[in-house]
């Protein structure tokens, strides 16, 4: 992932998480990587990555076993919120883009329905970091 | 374990004829952390990593590394990569390697050639036959393969190009031990924003300020490379 530097880099990485939790890419009761793991993979502080996870742990995304490591949580109420909650970014700025372009709820919606095709994971022009 | 600081420095004062590099700096820095040391050409950086590493011992004020004076205590703690090549062009990484090991009593020769063959580098060359990336991967790797508590790396990415900038990065992200301070001197600020977990920047000899980089994003709404521009466009008062 690419971070914007002009923000605070472990909040980056608390959505980052959410988004892994939310979609499945952490599955449900699984450990989650090593702190060295995520910080070698990222490219980012170890100690930024660890506070991006108790980040996790405050929000009960993931549980800390005492001895066996950290995993992510099996609420799955908590799991389909975290789903939620990443999409809602991405909601939230098409929302004010539709405003700006003077659109009403039900053309912006009736445009969401008609390129949600357009979103398939095959489709090249369409992938985004986030399918990374 | 001692509760000392990793770095304790105070009222540090070096001169160069009429030239003050250091004039009064105050900087104390935890162990566990990548610290990145931004300022200008000029502004100190050297001189303060010299003088840590034991390297010059003619300075005022006071410099601890875990309570201890510049000396042998503390050189066998700290490893310091110089941002000149320290290394006779014609030995090969192997014999660099060995004479490490004759060095520096916590050096790790396994590690140093398995950092070197990950770095993508034939030992048996000589130096002068490596470009100067690889050059820098190979005094990178030997100064990392050191059980030190403190790493001291002046500009360890500058002229090197940005895959291999991204190389090294990452093999300080995943060598460093979390109990040791790693310190970075660089003028390439952008390349180890995700790097480093706290700043300092420096500025005509003393500290303009310092302190843990995502706070420092927070409280400033703008990236440290954004920061050390906005702070340096400013002129020094005097």
């Amino acid at each position: 992932m690419d971070f914007d530097p002009g923000q605070p880099i472990w909040l980056q990485l608390v959505r980052e998480f959410t988004r892994r939790i939310g979609t499945g890419d952490w599955p449900a009761g699984h450990r989650v990587p090593s702190v060295r793991n995520l910080a070698a993979e990222l490219g980012v502080n170890p100690n930024t990555v660890q506070r991006a996870l108790a980040e996790l742990e405050r929000t009960r995304l993931a549980v800390a076993e005492r001895t066996a490591g950290r995993f992510v949580t099996t609420d799955t109420a908590l799991i389909a919120e975290a789903q939620l909650g990443s999409a809602q970014a991405a909601a939230d700025a098409y929302v004010a883009r539709a405003r700006g372009l003077r659109l009403d709820q039900d053309a912006a919606l009736a445009l969401v329905a008609r390129r949600w095709h357009v979103g398939s994971p095959t489709d090249p022009s369409t992938t985004t970091q986030e399918n990374r | 374990m001692s509760t000392a600081p990793a770095l304790e420095i105070r009222n540090l004062g070096r001169r160069y004829g009429p030239i003050a590099a250091l004039d009064g700096l105050d900087l104390t820095l935890d162990a566990g952390r990548i610290v990145a040391l931004f300022g200008e050409n000029g502004s100190g950086k050297t001189t303060l990593l010299k003088i840590v590493a034991g390297l010059l011992s003619e300075y005022t004020g006071e410099a601890l590394i875990h309570g201890h004076a510049p000396g042998p205590e503390s050189k066998a703690m700290v490893s310091f990569l110089p941002d000149q090549s320290f290394l006779p062009d014609t030995v090969s990484a192997r014999t660099a390697v060995s004479m490490f090991g004759d060095f520096f009593a916590d050096f790790d020769a396994a590690r140093a050639f398995a950092l070197i063959a990950e770095l993508g580098i034939d030992a048996h060359r000589t130096l002068k036959t490596l470009s100067k990336g690889q050059r820098e991967k190979v005094q990178l790797a030997l100064a990392m393969s050191r059980r030190a508590r403190i790493y001291l790396l002046d500009e360890p990415i500058s002229g090197v190009d940005p895959a291999a900038r991204e190389v090294i990065l990452r093999t300080i992200l995943t060598q460093y031990d979390p109990g040791a301070l790693v310190v970075i001197s660089t003028h390439l600020i952008a390349d180890i924003e995700a790097v480093a977990d706290a700043a300092v920047f420096l500025r005509a000899g003393r500290v303009l300020f310092a302190g843990d980089a995502d706070d420092l994003r927070a409280r400033h709404g703008m990236s440290l490379d954004r920061l050390f521009r906005t702070t340096y466009q400013n002129p020094v008062r005097s």
